[in-house]
């Protein structure tokens, strides 16, 4: 640092006069603890400008301007000893201490109705958790009892066809039925009784007209798994006169693979 | 200045005789300061009064690191006295004082031999240029920054640090040599 230089900007006239910023007067007290040429400088400029205001004081009264201060000091101070000051200290005191304890107490209130609203916040956000679960839940039910309440009209519907499809060879057990309903071109299977399929195969169902024997596919059943009821709607626009169902490939095949036929039953024809 | 710190780590404890060697190195001084501001003797020692006392029960206030002690104690001279200027009071009496520097003042007094260079500074203050006058009386005698000082007297703030710098070199010339 030039300290010649920064004596000559005019900075420490500035300080003694008082007209720097705090940050600045920390700077030339660093400065000045640092380089005794500064320290000189200032107390050089603070002398000049005693001696200058001093020269516009009226007249050298200062003597009896400091009688009076004493005075004034001194009585303050007994006054203070004798009865005034203990009554205000105490007074002081207690006002210290009901101060900081009412504000002890306001700050533990603070705090515990902070942590009461935090704790209420997080039950009712809990609750409104628990009302949207509860919510979707009736959601499912209504939509499940919307569904069912179709099949069941479905089923009671008098041009329905009631189709029992039989298990064959690969899966004896396995039963399935298919309820048609010609006007309006649509049949609904009940796959409860067939298996769940392997990974990467899917059941597709098949319309057959006997003579001679020809496959019409109706579609595959691609969520078997997930479907809860295990009924599909499928459309069927053929004159069928039997259903089959086969399990093939995801995607489903051209014509049925008949090693793997689950079911299939013939439509009475009366 | 080891002298000076211990007198004022004295005054911090309440000690009466490092205040009254305090008062002794600045009071004349303090006192111009108030009289330039108010321009009235009575009010000016009353204001005195007013300082030094603020000072006495106020001194732990003092920190080194903040400024200088004449500067502290300046501080609080020319507040008690600007804002004597302000109170009502004041104002029902008051002569149109915007106009007055404090370089009015000093050839005035009738004890100009209280001090011998008191008439070297008379003599200083009546050769100052009036730029000069300016510039100490809004610094030293009315408190004012450094962008105070160059707003009012219009111009830039760089120039107040400058030309005071140059004002107070000839006044220390005189008053130092």
């Amino acid at each position: 640092m030039d300290i010649k230089s920064y004596i000559d900007s005019g900075i420490l006239e500035l300080y003694v006069a008082g007209s720097l910023s705090e940050k600045e007067n920390g700077e030339v007290y660093a400065l000045m603890q640092q380089y005794p040429e500064v320290t000189k400088e200032v107390m050089d400029i603070e002398a000049s400008i005693i001696k200058l205001t001093a020269s516009a004081a009226p007249k050298d009264i200062k003597n009896v301007i400091y009688e009076a201060i004493q005075d004034k000091l001194d009585s303050s101070n007994d006054d203070g000893q004798s009865k005034v000051i203990p009554i205000n200290k105490q007074k002081n005191n207690w006002f210290a201490y009901t101060g900081w304890a009412a504000s002890i107490i306001l700050g533990g209130t603070l705090i515990w109705m902070s942590n009461q609203n935090n704790a209420l916040e997080s039950q009712v956000n809990t609750a409104e958790i628990d009302k949207e679960f509860l919510e979707i839940q009736i959601e499912n039910i209504n939509s499940d009892l919307a569904d069912t309440k179709k099949i069941l009209n479905v089923f009671r519907d008098k041009d329905i066809i009631t189709v029992p499809l039989a298990g064959q060879a690969v899966y004896p057990e396995a039963y399935a039925k298919a309820y048609w309903n010609k006007q309006d071109k649509t049949v609904f299977f009940d796959l409860q009784g067939l298996p769940e399929p392997p990974e990467g195969k899917v059941y597709q169902v098949w319309s057959l007209a006997l003579n001679p024997l020809t496959p019409t596919s109706l579609g595959t059943i691609d969520d078997f798994k997930t479907d809860a009821n295990k009924i599909f709607s499928l459309e069927n626009t053929n004159e069928s006169q039997a259903f089959g169902i086969t399990l093939e490939p995801t995607g489903g095949s051209e014509s049925p693979t008949l090693e793997q036929l689950y079911t299939l039953g013939a439509i009475d024809a009366s | 200045m080891v002298q000076l710190d211990t007198l004022i780590a004295k005054f911090k404890q309440k000690d009466e005789r490092a205040f009254k060697t305090l008062y002794d190195m600045y009071s004349e001084s303090m006192h111009g300061v108030i009289f330039n501001i108010v321009r009235n003797n009575d009010i000016a020692e009353e204001l005195m009064q007013d300082v030094f006392i603020k000072a006495w029960h106020k001194s732990d206030s003092y920190d080194a690191k903040k400024g200088r002690f004449f500067t502290w104690i300046l501080n609080i001279a020319r507040n008690t006295a600007i804002d004597k200027t302000r109170s009502k009071s004041f104002k029902n009496s008051a002569k149109n004082l915007d106009a007055q520097f404090f370089v009015d003042i000093i050839p005035t007094h009738e004890s100009l031999d209280k001090k011998t260079d008191a008439i070297g500074i008379s003599k200083f203050v009546g050769n100052l240029p009036q730029k000069c006058k300016e510039v100490i009386e809004l610094l030293y005698f009315k408190g004012y920054t450094q962008k105070e000082a160059a707003e009012k007297m219009e111009i830039p703030i760089g120039t107040i640090k400058t030309r005071n710098r140059n004002c107070i070199n000839n006044l220390r010339q005189i008053v130092l040599e």
